[in-house]
């Protein structure tokens, strides 16, 4: 068992003064940005309370309960601490949390959603325990090919590849970059889970197995350049997976596409009409500073008309999916649950799409959507659908 | 399942109750040296209603209840001393109205002053409020039940004298309302109905307040800060007492400290000027530096440092990260301006004493009427040793503050029994008496101001 001392940020954690700010967006509108803290509001599930809680753990004044890992888990790691936090050590608090969650995992002292999770990653390659053999399902009717040495590696990742709702901007993407004529090929059946939630957990050692086959498999292909459809996967192959000697060039979707746009090689002239506001995905803003290639994409489309969240870039309030919490889902079911405050934010604008660059988002935002009962007045929409209509491009 | 946590839960519903040991753990903590103390109960409110049920079914169980704000007095006045149910107030955080030409706000006792400022800028660039020093997650109901003071404390006094009207739980579970809302006006006046001023102050011994009607302020178009410096304490209470004559300033503090070392043992004043135009601004600064300022700078006794637009929000989180520590309190004192050589060059002893770099602050209140001044200790969380320390130089700074003649702001245990052994004997049997009335039963968080 790890004592405090023994803790990584054993000589740091302490310094966490409770002080609150991990709670506000940037210009502090409210203390909702959080969001397990907003879905609870008890100081228990803000970063400070975790922090608080860890060091008690590690130093026998409290002990492990069920109650204090579903704490610990409810964090989506979406940074927002770390963006507020005013000290010098706010680099390393969503470490600390990660590191506390690993030594769950360490002790094998998880909650059974997480369990179960990872066992399905660990035995099936994704998070749903679908068979692995079902991962190219996505791709029937399409026509893409097979990766084969071509300028792109198109990443999909666990929920592009399973979630019936994600297929669909799955295939939607693809059919932009062939209309495109980006030269790209798939892995389908052969992609493997890119672990960045896994990492997240904590599970650093099934992490390390998910990067190096990943890394692995990418290398016998002659892979130099990746465009992934998640955030997640972007994150976890352009910032972890060089730890592992995995150097690729990679590209979130919207980057790829805004080049696109902006060079004249992807005519969106058919257009969409609509008022558009736009959801920033953790994975992409606060943890990858891109902020722009959405906007731009949006604002370059004939027909959108542009409208911001009042909370958006570093202030955007996370759907409530990352760290595994799409599927353990330990912020859902109620109106505080952020994804339900984000689509009430995105209503409140006056907008009649949502726009979503993610499919942990459009997945958790679309099931938000349903709950507020706003379907006939706010629809959820991936940047890659919205950019295929204006491509002219059918379902 | 006990019966009291299942008269919460249908109060409040399920998720906003706690006899977890992680949340127990958790409202136990004041973040200064106060020892630590488990409710029995953590629950979070979203209406006065549900607060007015728990109150009464406090009372029918004989259980204490302790309200908390943001939990920044940093002077343990939320710690839940002898039990019961900790209420976190912070779910109840709308702004109900802001009336622009009455220039007033009307919150829910929850809205972190982080919030109205957003609020203000976002919605009503044209008004402001007095922010105290503290940070952001303070709420505004908390701040005025201590009688805490902001920026704009030297034009407009105690940030609890900015109060238009407030509602309360009391003790025995009534919802009352104080100033021209109690006769279903609008929230636009505390005066002139008669004065029940029993929640100002009392920490939550006397009632929960769940709204505030908070007066605000004209909003500059230009707002920034000036910085001058002395070297001898002694000038500071006239530099003070000049800056106020002229009446063209919104805040002045001064402030001395021992890190960096540079600039120990120098007093550097911060003066918030505000204007609606250059002309206006450059009117201000002239009255101010040239004509009021100018003659210890033509005689060296002082320096001007310049003037920046635009107010950094308080910060002073990072005090608590002094020595990698992540601890810090203070005693905060209300004392005559006159006193601040004597009040520096005391707390400097004690800061030394203990081994503590000395960190010491007055902010004027009023025209001069009066000043808050405090004096910082950090310590080391994770070294009991320096918490030790810093806990008996606080209470040397107690004893020191009442000495000097002045008053100690929110005092905790310690200072509060000081007070109460200097208080007029007629007056403490007052309060003994106004709260054996509200609050029959003790259960109003016991411990803090117990006139025996």
């Amino acid at each position: 068992m790890m004592a405090l001392a023994d803790f990584e940020y054993g000589d740091t954690i302490h310094r966490c003064f409770r002080c609150g700010y991990c709670k506000f967006p940037v210009d502090w509108t409210d203390v909702n940005n959080c969001p397990a803290y907003a879905r609870y509001r008890m100081e228990t599930y803000s970063c400070g309370g975790r922090l608080w809680l860890t060091r008690a753990w590690l130093s026998d004044e409290i002990d492990w309960t069920a109650h204090f890992a579903h704490i610990m888990f409810s964090c989506t790691a979406c940074k927002n601490c770390e963006a507020k936090c005013p000290l010098s050590f706010n680099v390393d608090i969503l470490n600390m949390i990660t590191a506390a969650k690993g030594e769950m995992v360490e002790r094998g002292t998880i909650p059974p959603l997480v369990k179960e999770f990872l066992e399905n990653i660990q035995r099936h390659g994704n998070p749903y325990g679908t068979p692995k053999a079902k991962r190219g399902d996505w791709l029937d009717g399409m026509g893409l090919k097979p990766y084969q040495g071509q300028d792109y590696l198109y990443y999909v990742g666990c929920i592009g590849s399973y979630d019936t709702r994600a297929q669909e901007i799955a295939r939607a993407l693809g059919a932009v970059l062939d209309r495109a004529g980006v030269s790209f090929g798939v892995l389908g059946v052969e992609e493997g889970c890119d672990g960045n939630d896994v990492n997240m957990i904590g599970e650093q050692g099934l992490f390390e197995v998910l990067a190096e086959d990943n890394i692995a498999q990418f290398k016998d292909l002659g892979v130099h350049r990746i465009v992934t459809l998640s955030p997640h996967a972007y994150n976890a192959i352009k910032n972890e997976y060089p730890c592992y000697e995995g150097d690729f060039e990679v590209l979130h979707y919207t980057q790829l596409l805004q080049c696109l746009i902006s060079d004249g090689d992807l005519d969106i002239s058919k257009g969409f009409e609509a008022r558009v506001t736009f959801h920033d995905p953790c994975f992409l803003g606060r943890w990858n500073g891109e902020y722009e290639a959405s906007r731009e994409i949006l604002q370059a489309i004939p027909g959108v008309t542009f409208i911001e969240l009042e909370k958006n870039r570093e202030s955007a309030l996370c759907c409530g999916g990352g760290g595994g919490n799409f599927y353990i889902d330990f912020l859902g079911g109620s109106p505080d649950s952020p994804s339900r405050r984000r689509v009430r934010e995105a209503h409140e604008t006056g907008a009649n799409i949502l726009a979503v660059a993610c499919p942990s988002c459009l997945n958790m935002l679309e099931d938000a959507v349903k709950s507020e009962e706003l379907e006939d007045k706010i629809s959820v929409q991936d940047i890659s659908e919205i950019v295929a209509k204006a491509c002219g491009i059918t379902a | 399942m006990d019966s009291v946590y299942e008269a919460l839960v249908e109060i409040v519903g399920p998720e906003h109750v706690s006899s977890q040991p992680e949340e127990l753990f958790i409202y136990s903590w004041d973040l200064g040296t106060t020892e630590p103390h488990r409710p029995d109960y953590a629950v979070a409110p979203r209406t006065a209603e549900e607060i007015r049920k728990i109150v009464q079914l406090a009372n029918k169980e004989k259980i204490p209840v302790v309200p908390l704000g943001g939990g920044l007095s940093l002077a343990g006045l939320a710690v839940p001393f002898k039990g019961g149910i900790l209420l976190d107030l912070k779910r109840m955080d709308d702004i109900i109205e802001v009336n622009e030409r009455a220039r007033y706000a009307l919150v829910e006792c929850g809205v972190s002053q982080g919030k109205l400022t957003a609020y203000l800028e976002r919605h009503h660039p044209h008004l402001t409020h007095s922010e105290p020093g503290a940070p952001p997650a303070a709420t505004i109901a908390g701040n005025v039940v201590i009688h805490g003071q902001g920026d704009l404390a030297h034009p407009y006094g105690f940030n609890s004298d900015m109060i238009n009207g407030l509602e309360v739980v009391t003790p025995t579970g009534e919802i009352c309302q104080f100033g021209s809302c109690a006769i279903g006006a609008g929230w636009f006046t505390l005066h002139p109905l008669p004065d029940v001023g029993l929640f100002l102050g009392w920490t939550g011994t006397t009632g929960i307040i769940t709204k505030v009607s908070l007066r605000l302020f004209p909003c500059k178009k230009i707002r920034g800060m000036a910085q001058f410096v002395v070297d001898d304490e002694d000038l500071v209470p006239e530099v003070f007492y000049k800056i106020t004559h002229t009446q063209m300033v919104e805040d002045i503090m001064a402030t001395s400290q021992a890190i960096p070392p540079f600039s120990s043992e120098l007093h550097h004043f911060t003066i918030n000027i505000a204007a609606d135009s250059e002309k206006e601004l450059e009117f201000k600064l002239e009255i101010v530096f040239d004509d009021t300022l100018g003659e210890y700078i033509h005689k060296g006794d002082g320096g001007y440092l310049g003037f920046i637009r635009g107010l950094e929000r308080p910060q002073l989180s990072k005090t608590s990260d002094w020595r990698k520590g992540g601890g810090f309190e203070y005693v905060g004192s209300i004392m005559p301006i006159e006193q601040y050589p004597e009040c520096y060059r005391r707390g400097k002893e004690i800061s030394e004493r203990h081994d503590i770099p000395y960190t010491v602050l007055a902010r004027c209140i009023g025209t001069a009427h009066a000043m808050m001044f405090s004096w910082t200790y950090a310590f080391n969380r994770a070294d009991p040793k320096t918490i030790e320390h810093a806990r008996e130089a606080l209470h040397e700074t107690d004893d020191l503050a009442l000495e000097l003649g002045g008053t100690i702001w929110k005092p905790g245990l310690y200072g509060q029994r000081l007070v109460m052994e200097k208080l007029n004997p007629n007056t403490l049997e007052l309060m003994r008496k106004i709260k054996q009335l509200l609050d029959p039963n003790g259960i109003m968080n016991p411990g803090n101001w117990e006139a025996q």
